[in-house]
Parts: C-alpha cells; structure tokens; sequence
C-alpha cells in the first residue's frame, strides 16, 4: 500500500504556487473542497486558472477566492449565482470561459484516460464552436475539444482511506471523479479518513492511483444553495 | 391563456409511461407534477441523478443530494447516482428519452437561443448545449413574447444560439406548435379562449394553420 496521507490542507496545498491552473470539484456548492478552498485563501495564491462547474456564491465556495482577487480566469459552465462574479466579469477583472457543462466534464474525463481530445456534439452552430475544428462522423457534426489539464486538481470525498481510494456519497460525486483523474497532482479531502482495508475495494469510486494526497477536513459547513422542501400531508 | 402551470399540464400529456425525461428549470421542472398517475418515468438530474424524487419533508434536507438547479430532493425508489461525465454519457448517447426545457427564443427551423443576452446576462449554458445537441425528443416551454410584447418564436434568432435545428415543440401560454423539419411553426391546438388571431399576432415566425385548430383538452 502506498500511503498517500497528509496532515491537513495547508501541507495537501504544497506546491500551489501564482499563475498555476487548479481544477475544483463540485455542483453548486454540494461537494466542493470546502477546506481546501479556506486554506487557499489564507495561502494568499494568486493569478489562478480555475476550471469549475460553477464559482460559488458571493461568500463560499469559489467565491471566496474571488472576493480576495486570487483567481484570474474561471473555465465554468454556469456562473448564475455570484454577484461579485459577474461585476468581475463585467468589468473585465476576470477572464471567463464558458464550456458546456457535459464538455467540461468529458474533458476532464479525457485527460484522466489519457486521450488529447473528444467530439462532442454540443455547441456546433454556435458561438463556442467560433476556432474549433467541426467533423462529421455518421451524418452528426461533432466539435473537437481538447482535453483540460490542470497542476493540481481539488476534489472532496465522503470517504477515503490512507491509500487515496475515495467514495464519494449521493451528488456530492458530481465533477469530483473526473477531476481527480484530470490533475498531474490530485489533492482529495474526505469527511472520514479510514485505514486501508477498510473500504470495500468494489465500492471505490476513485482508486488511490488518482490521488496523491489525501487529508481528513477539519469540518463541513455544507451550505444548501436552495433549500425547497415539501410540507407534511 | 395559460398559466405557467397550465403550460406544465400540456406537456406533461406528451410524457409516454416508461419514459427517461430531463426537466429544465423553471416551467419544465413543474411538470414533474402533473405526470399522469399509474405512470413509470424516471426523472434524470444532469448532475448524476436518475430516479429523482419529490422535494423533502421539512427537516429531511440534505446538503448532498440537489437536483440540477441546486434545490434540494429526494430519490426515488429504484433511483441511481453517477457523475457528471456518465450523466451527460447518457444524454449524448440519447438514452433520454425527452427533454424539457425554457427559452428565451426559437426560430422556425428549430434553433434554440436560452443562455446569454449579450452585454446583459452571461449566466453560461449548463448542460442546455449538451441537451438540446443530443437529446431525441426536445420540448421547449415558454412565454410566446417577451416582457417587452415582441414575439419569441421567430424566423431567426437574434440572440446567442444554444443549439441549431433541434427544437421539436413548442408549448406556450397561447398555444401548441410543432417544428416541422423542412422549416415553419405548424399550428396545433389553441390554448383556452385564445383565437388564431391572437397566436398570429404574437408568432414573428411562420406560421402554418391547416384546417380547424382545435382548443386544447385537459
């Protein structure tokens, strides 16, 4: 077993350094690397590239490093709920790139099985397709889009075990295996760090090989977005 | 005219028992309530659900199981979960039998425009341009004009596409209308109380009316 175990985000974030491009896991604001993104915070980087689903709300998640000015350019596919995001944006403050959502994670995808590109069908006749290279396979035009890469990739587990396996719980999994595929160095927090062997092997989701350093977050705010609820009959 | 609910009514008449359906938000995610009883459908959420249940009692909120626009939700019996990359797998590879979804124009040969004004809203396109390139059956629900009064089904769309030639139905306020393939919105049925002349004036698009056009039935 190779122990992939580090004592906590501050030590996991070794390495990060100005101008690198970081991937984030998540949906919204449901299984992001909510320790992960504090200690960035404190860590002061800046000039980061982050490839996100979203970026957060004005006060958690990616927002935060937006408020602090850390990250130069977002790669997301919906950037709704961030006031300071789009007054960033607006201004011209924050590069933007928006990718398809199901182009995002098969990207991502890609890179994490080792393959430079993928043809997508969505997009073509539109502006995203503006550069890119458009193939026809079997009658259906396809764009090509290349694989993301990222220096580190951040992802958030339910559980994990000393080896870097992870198990992810309900739609917290979301952008998290993909992403952890995708970074030449995956940093992996969990609600609960066990030790190898505890973990059903046929019930991990991201094997170890994936993930270079693996902490237990200290705590988990887990803020809903939108709460919606039904009454009791 | 129809309400938003009533909007919701009419196209769940087009959900078949058996069905996989993908529900946008807004309008669409309404129809989720008025499926037919003794139907089997399976609700997929792009962020990797399928088998979505109803909202959660009070108090059963759980911060890890959200639907596609961040509410929270419960599963279904029967239900499964995967990631991002399999949920839109499962959407390219048009294992979804029929999406759902708004916008803010279609144009008569069934292009699609619902995710940017320019210089106004950039909120970005989700999964919409994964959706509408590769779904089978696309339904759009939405107002037939703006907020301004101008009419949203037009020859072409003026703003920024989300996916070209891939609209099928349209149901709105006023009415029901199909996209036919060589081009036109063809007239199906006139929501309550509303005259040919009214769907007319509000359809920029063309517009093609054959014979009687029947009030909808609920």
């Amino acid at each position: 077993m190779i122990r992939r175990v580090v004592a906590n985000a501050e030590e996991a974030l070794k390495g990060i350094e100005d101008g690198m491009t970081l991937m984030v896991g998540g949906f919204g604001l449901c299984g992001i690397p909510e320790n992960s993104i504090a200690a960035l915070v404190r860590k002061g980087t800046k000039n980061l590239t982050c490839i996100s689903n979203n970026a957060g709300v004005d006060d958690f998640g990616l927002g935060l490093l937006l408020q602090t000015r850390q990250i130069k350019k977002m790669i997301s596919s919906y950037v709704g709920e961030n006031a300071e995001f789009e007054r960033q944006m607006l201004s011209g403050e924050l590069e933007v790139d928006l990718v398809p959502q199901g182009t995002l994670a098969t990207r991502c995808l890609a890179a994490g099985y080792g393959m430079p590109v993928v043809y997508t069908p969505a997009g073509v006749g539109t502006e995203i397709a503006n550069g890119k290279e458009v193939r026809n396979f079997n009658g259906k035009e396809y764009l090509m889009e290349e694989a993301f890469h990222a220096d580190f990739a951040i992802v958030k587990a339910w559980k994990g075990d000393e080896a870097g396996n992870l198990i992810y719980k309900s739609t917290a999994r979301n952008f998290n295996p993909m992403m952890a595929m995708a970074g030449k160095i995956t940093i992996a927090e969990v609600e609960i760090l066990v030790p190898a062997g505890e973990l059903d092997p046929d019930h991990i989701h991201t094997p170890g090989i994936y993930v270079h350093r693996i902490f237990q977050g200290e705590k988990y705010e887990k803020r809903i977005e939108q709460r919606t609820v039904r009454k009791r009959a | 005219m129809l309400d938003k609910n009533g909007i919701a009514i009419r196209i769940a008449k087009e959900v078949r028992d058996g069905m996989f359906v993908n529900l946008g938000i807004g309008i669409p995610t309404l129809v989720a309530n008025f499926i037919p009883k003794g139907y089997n459908i399976e609700l997929q959420s792009e962020n990797g659900i399928l088998g979505m249940g109803p909202f959660p009692f009070e108090g059963e909120e759980d911060a890890d199981l959200i639907n596609a626009g961040k509410q929270t939700v419960t599963l279904l019996p029967g239900a499964s979960i995967f990631d991002s990359a399999m949920s839109f797998g499962m959407i390219r590879s048009q294992k979804v039998d029929l999406t759902i979804l708004g916008a803010m124009e279609v144009s008569e040969n069934g292009d699609i425009a619902n995710w940017k004004i320019p210089g106004k809203m950039v909120k970005g396109m989700g999964g919409a341009m994964d959706l509408v390139a590769s779904a089978k059956n696309i339904i759009v629900a939405m107002q037939h004009v703006n907020k301004a009064g101008e009419s949203k089904l037009l020859p072409h769309c003026t703003l920024p596409l989300t996916g070209v030639k891939c609209v099928k139905k349209i149901v709105t306020e006023l009415a029901v209308l199909d996209v036919l393939p060589q081009g036109g919105f063809k007239l199906l049925e006139r929501a309550p109380g509303v005259s040919v002349e009214q769907i007319k004036n509000a359809t920029l698009g063309k517009l093609i009316i054959e014979g009687e056009i029947p009030e909808m039935i609920f």
